[in-house]
């Protein structure tokens, strides 16, 4: 298979720049930001969202969505990732139907997966307890109790955790944090006694809870999949969100770098364009080179998670890497050459910085991702 | 496409049955590698016997026309046909100019008659091609050679001065930009040549590199006679065919940064500086450097497989393998400083069997060029500011 995008794809890639140019554009964050907005997204794009079919893209036909594959999200990604459009389309469409999609019962994907489709249901997972990404490292604890289980424990880092109608938590019912067996799945109402939510505010605007749980009683059936086996399932939808969020870093990067371009060719200074300056045309064709690298990578990563997806893991752990270090590098790169512009809150770049900071953070950073590498590798 | 499985099939037991097992090894240094031309010596009979499997499969260049020798693939069967090399460890059957540079130029810009004549004398490694493109005064900027070819009517006269020549002293042949138009403007007046290097007043002198080797020469022209039919494309357009050769060569020097058929650099580690109980290497920011750089490299392979792609999609910008360039043969040299670094004093021994006479320090220092032939890092960059970027001149 070619690595570049197919027709169809490049169809839906145009189709989907338009719509977030016009729906999603960054002064729609702002809006939310600064009347702090109860719900952190725009539940009329999301809206939007489903009558274009995009929230049920992992969703199979027979669910009511349209089956698409991973390539095609992480083209809506990209988008997202160029406009910093706040979505539930990670953790919701992406991370949640996935999960489902994959590990959830006959009963659970009729009850979630058509509500995801249509756009009804908001989701939400929650992995993460410290302040990095450990999957491993998992304290939260479900234990038997009846015919069903009690939660104890907190998560950090719930992506759109305050506005989620169902979350799927990753706890303990054996071993201990550390260990890769012992975990399971459970579908979680929020508002079930003994759960706690926090919104946190982050320094992006986007969505993020910490959510607690004190003897939250849950049924056997809220369990998705196998009891102690969640790791491998939790593996694979890690997998499809670090790929996803990858793509999502393209965007910024190439969105930030592409912006910095066009002020390098604006700006005029000792009588020159600013482009003019050997100094920051050789930063530009690095940062350029480095961006396309990682296009590649992503692409990648997101090509084999649809041809194999089993076997996916170091592809993936490349992507983030890659697209990690180089949207950090683009962002970091386009405030340095904005100049003081660069500074304000009134120019969208500083946006952009803050947008790849927290997704160079989202299901590992760079160090997390080549740690996983080298482990593949055995060395 | 069962068409391509059936290939990808064929291909793997026909070089399974006919690569020797010698040629499955990473080749150690430059001799190891099969350069062929009049005076090749084979290093050992598998060498040979490969060399001449491979060129009766036309397998020497996989995508060129059967006519002129190659092996008529189509870029996907190519691929494959990498892949399982690859992965089998086979080492290429012969490297050389006129495989990677002057062949690419003749099939786009060579008469007919040229093709038939040179192609398949580089496919078959008769003939060893070198570059005369640089001179004492004109490298990064180029186009301000000076070497001269004046019109005697039935032939070219050529005086002047090449330098950096890589293998002038070992090459039976040069393609070589001589300036046939003194008063044109310095992109308008340059020709390009192909002459035989045993003419009468062609002469090389080996120059010293820091690896302790000479590949390269100063090459002088003293009233050399070229006849006219050895001129290449029209008269005065060979800068068009310089920069077309030159993204050849830049494809083929920066993919050098994929790693190849070399062993992992983790195991190469692992095996000098061993593992923790946990089987991490001993040294953790060493392994921290491996696998950034291994991040690198497999996103750079990745993209040379994309480059590939676009340009057979027609999306491909020419300039991209500026890009490629750069970015290889930087990433080539990071992969042998990782190198010395994980073989410690080992790899310092210059002299040793042991060492095989320093080939770890040698090839070190040699990658160091990388980012130096075939156009600087630093004019790649100029060359994506501006013909990518479109950022204006200084
Ligand atoms: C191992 C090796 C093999 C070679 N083989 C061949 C061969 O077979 N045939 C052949 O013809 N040539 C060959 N070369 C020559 C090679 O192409 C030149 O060395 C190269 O183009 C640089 O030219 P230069 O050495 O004159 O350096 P210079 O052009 O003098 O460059 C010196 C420094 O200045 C920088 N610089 C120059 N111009 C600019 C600019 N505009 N902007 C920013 N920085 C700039 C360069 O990047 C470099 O860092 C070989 C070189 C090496 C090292």
């Amino acid at each position: 298979m070619a690595l570049l995008l197919t027709e169809e794809q490049t169809m839906l890639r145009d189709s989907v720049r338009g719509f977030l140019a016009d729906h999603g554009p960054i002064s729609q964050l702002r809006r939310l930001r600064d009347s702090r907005d109860p719900v952190g997204f725009s539940r009329d794009l999301w809206a939007q969202f489903a009558d274009m079919g995009l929230t049920g893209l992992l969703v199979p036909e027979a669910f009511g969505g349209t089956g698409l594959g991973h390539v095609e999200a992480g083209l809506v990604m990209e988008e997202i990732g160029r406009n910093l459009t706040p979505s539930p389309f990670l953790a919701t469409a992406l991370l949640a139907a996935s999960a489902i999609a994959r590990a959830g019962s006959v009963d659970q994907k009729s009850t979630y997966l058509p509500t995801i489709a249509s756009g009804k249901l908001i989701a939400a997972v929650a992995v993460d307890e410290g302040p990095k990404h450990r999957p491993h490292a998992i304290e939260m604890t479900a234990k038997r109790h009846g015919n069903g289980f009690v939660l104890d424990g907190a998560k950090a880092m719930v992506v759109d955790g305050h506005a989620a109608d169902v979350m799927i938590v990753a706890a303990r019912t054996s071993g201990t944090a550390g260990d890769k067996g012992g975990i399971t799945l459970f579908l979680v109402n929020p508002k079930t006694a003994g759960t706690a939510i926090e919104r946190t505010i982050m320094v992006d605007a986007h969505n993020s809870a910490r959510v607690e749980f004190r003897g939250v009683a849950v049924d056997a059936d809220a369990v998705l999949g196998d009891v102690d086996q969640g790791g491998d399932i939790l593996a694979g939808v890690l997998n499809v969100g670090r790929a996803a969020v990858a793509a999502e870093l393209v965007g910024v990067g190439e969105e930030a770098f592409s912006r910095s371009i066009a002020y390098l060719t604006e700006r005029t200074q000792f009588g020159k364009t600013i482009g003019q300056f050997q100094a920051l045309q050789h930063r530009a064709a690095h940062l350029y080179s480095e961006l396309e690298i990682t296009r590649s990578a992503v692409l990648k990563a997101l090509q084999v998670l649809d041809d194999d997806f089993a076997n996916a893991t170091a592809f993936v752990a490349i992507a983030k890497a890659r697209a990690g270090k180089s949207s950090t590098l683009a962002v970091q790169e386009a405030v340095q050459m904005h100049g003081g512009m660069g500074m304000t809150d009134a120019f969208d770049i500083g946006l952009f910085m803050k947008r790849a900071r927290v997704a160079q953070e989202l299901f590992g950073d760079f160090n997390f991702q080549a740690v996983a590498l080298a482990q593949l590798k055995q060395y | 496409m069962p068409d391509l499985e059936t290939f990808q099939r064929d291909a793997r037991a026909w070089l399974e049955a006919n690569c020797p097992p010698e040629m499955r090894t990473p080749p150690r240094n430059e001799e190891d590698r099969c350069w062929g031309g009049k005076r090749w010596k084979f290093e050992s009979a598998a060498q040979r016997t490969w060399l001449e499997r491979m060129v009766a499969k036309g397998w020497t260049v996989p995508e060129w026309p059967t006519a002129y020798g190659g092996g008529g693939l189509s870029r996907e069967e190519a691929k494959v046909l990498r892949a399982e090399m690859r992965s089998l460890g086979c080492r290429s059957p012969l490297d050389s100019f006129g495989i990677w540079m002057l062949g690419p130029a003749l099939l786009k810009y060579g008469s007919e008659e040229q093709k038939r004549h040179y192609l398949p004398q580089i496919t078959r490694g008769e003939i060893r091609w070198c570059q005369g493109y640089s001179e004492p005064n004109a490298g990064s900027d180029l186009a301000s050679l000076q070497t001269k070819a004046e019109d005697k009517g039935d032939h070219f006269l050529i005086n002047g001065q090449k330098i950096w020549t890589s293998y002038a002293d070992k090459a039976d042949w040069i393609f070589c930009l001589v300036r046939t138009d003194p008063a044109a403007k310095k992109h308008e007046g340059i020709s390009f040549l192909l002459f035989d290097m045993t003419s009468q007043g062609v002469s090389t002198k080996p120059i010293l590199l820091i690896s302790g080797k000479s590949p390269f020469c100063e090459t002088f022209f003293d009233n050399v006679k070229v006849p006219k039919n050895q001129l290449v494309g029209t008269l005065n357009k060979g800068w068009d065919i310089a920069k077309y050769l030159l993204t050849h060569e830049r494809d083929m020097i920066g993919s050098m940064g994929d790693g190849g058929a070399n062993r992992p650099l983790g195991q190469v580690a692992a095996q000098s500086l061993g593992t923790t109980a946990a089987g991490e290497l001993a040294d953790p920011m060493l392994r921290a450097d491996i696998a950034h750089f291994e991040i690198d490299e497999a996103a750079f392979r990745m993209t040379m497989e994309r480059a590939g792609d676009m340009m057979k999609a027609g999306q491909g910008n020419p300039a991209f393998s500026s890009v490629l360039k750069y970015y290889g043969t930087e990433l080539n040299k990071r992969r042998h400083e990782l190198l010395m670094s994980a073989g410690g004093t080992d790899a310092l021994e210059w002299e040793s069997d042991r060492s095989h006479n320093g080939a770890r320090a040698r090839n070190w220092l040699r990658t160091k060029a990388n980012s130096i032939e075939g156009g600087t890092s630093e004019v790649q960059l100029n060359i994506v500011a501006k013909r990518i970027l479109g950022l204006p001149d200084a």
